[in-house]
């Protein structure tokens, strides 16, 4: 980064070159990997139009670039318009990342006179039924599909997430040739990480390593062979990282580039991290600039003078900043500690234990807990 | 090369302060570009053909020597990217 960085206990900060905007926590799906905090229904503030307008603006000229409007569902703002025109009138690159529910065709257009660059529609599987299950909706896919269809018709990129896990994972070759069909420029295959929902639901969502091993296999043959076809279409597959050996370089770093503020105002360094038993600060109560450079909350994990053993010595701790803070918290309580994915954590065995339970796996589609409001009221009622 | 390079559907080529460069922006990602990327990149838009672009750069960078064959380069390795279409 050539920007003047600020100093933060000698540690070089850039500017947050990605603002993600989670509008609302309001969605009408209630898919149970859903990465928003258990107890959503508990924070159901929302900015104004115009503190989001503010918030788009002091997050441009500290140099965002990229900005995401997601949620929940951002369509259930009546407001999206507008903030896709300021967004566009600042200079954003404006992604919606939507479920296509509460779509239709006049929006689609109407956001891209706005000014909005892509719309990222996701889907659950390739066939109705297992979609619909999913999702917990029964018009789902067919919605879906018409959106897609809608999108690539005004013009945008057309870019589809499929969120795999061991329901889905044996459709990798009817996802990719749907997608294929529908004439996607990108197709994210990203296998669930386990935060959020997706953490609750992780013995019923993880793939086995088998499952995996042979949906990667079918990836790369897909892959060569749109290749050899001359085809654009780019396959993203993300794997889970509970089968790497090294822990990712989650967030680029805290603090390091991502900015969210979630639906209340709430400002953090990711949009899983307000799990941790951090104070996180408000843009309602601190201006942006304040809380990347100066807020306890973002130095909290910049740097690496928090680091205990076996990162503190570890001569990748550069490359990865000790993985996730999320999940070094949900997996051993403390998130000061190395990510247990990595083979170095004296709490990798957790990690194991996942993978051995993932062998056996039985657990159907129906016992897993949906995200919706009367199941996230049970997580904070008591 | 008579061609003309136009930038794919969804990529936004512009200036950012903060980076002290120019971008390449897309479907949640961005491409940082050094000097002569985006130096080639700002006359890229639609109309212009491989060789009028060369011309410029060559009369805007007259100490730089003859230039077809970097500019030639890098945009076959833009189109490779799928950042750019001949058309």
């Amino acid at each position: 980064m050539n920007a003047p960085g600020k100093q933060a206990d000698g540690v070089s900060v850039g500017p947050p070159l990605w603002l993600l905007a989670e509008l609302t926590y309001r969605c009408p799906l209630q898919c149970p990997y859903c990465s928003n905090p258990l107890d959503f229904s508990s924070a159901d503030q929302e900015l104004t139009t115009e503190q989001w307008v503010d918030v788009l603006r002091q997050g441009r000229t500290m140099g965002a670039a990229q900005l995401g409007f997601s949620g929940g569902e951002p369509l259930v703002r009546q407001d999206l318009s507008e903030l896709i025109s300021e967004a566009r009138h600042l200079g954003y690159y404006s992604n919606l990342i939507t479920s296509g529910l509460g779509l239709n065709a006049d929006k689609v257009e109407a956001f891209a006179e706005a000014g909005l660059d892509h719309i990222q529609v996701s889907f659950q599987a390739s066939d109705p039924e297992l979609n619909n299950a999913v999702a917990g909706s029964r018009k789902a896919f067919d919605q879906k599909l018409a959106m897609a269809r809608a999108v690539k018709e005004a013009g945008y990129p057309m870019v589809l997430n499929f969120v795999i896990h061991r329901h889905n994972i044996h459709q990798m070759n009817d996802i990719i040739a749907l997608c294929d069909k529908l004439g996607a420029d990108y197709v994210e295959l990203a296998t669930c990480q386990y935060y959020g929902w997706a953490f609750k639901n992780r013995e019923g969502l993880m793939p086995s390593r088998a499952q995996l091993e042979k949906a990667e296999a079918e990836v790369n043959a897909y892959r060569a062979r749109l290749l050899d076809a001359g085809s654009a279409m780019k396959l993203i597959f993300v794997t889970p990282d509970y089968y790497e050996e090294r822990p990712k370089a989650c967030m680029n770093g805290w603090g390091s580039l991502f900015l969210t503020v979630a639906p209340d105002g709430t400002a953090l360094p990711c949009h899983s991290a307000r799990i941790l038993p951090i104070d996180f600060p408000n843009v309602t109560e601190m201006s942006m600039k304040d809380i990347w450079y100066n807020s306890p909350g973002f130095n909290h994990y910049r740097g690496d003078s928090w680091m205990p053993e076996p990162c503190r010595s570890c001569d990748e701790k550069g490359k990865d900043f000790g993985g996730c803070r999320c999940q070094a918290y949900m997996l051993t309580g403390n998130a000061d500690n190395a990510d247990p994915v990595c083979g170095k954590s004296p709490h990798h065995d957790r990690i194991l234990s996942a993978r051995r339970a993932a062998d056996h796996a039985t657990a159907g589609i129906e016992e897993l807990t949906f995200r919706n409001a009367e199941n996230s009221r049970l997580f904070f009622r008591s | 090369m008579a061609k003309t390079p136009k930038l794919r559907r969804g990529f936004r080529f512009q200036w950012e302060p903060a980076q002290e460069s120019y971008v390449l922006l897309y479907p949640e990602g961005m491409v940082k570009l050094n000097g002569s990327a985006g130096a080639i990149l700002k006359e890229v838009d639609g109309e212009r053909s491989v060789e009028t672009i060369v011309a410029t750069l060559e009369q805007a960078f007259p100490d730089a020597g003859p230039l077809a064959k970097d500019v030639e380069a890098f945009l076959q390795e833009a189109a490779n990217q799928h950042w750019i279409e001949m058309v």
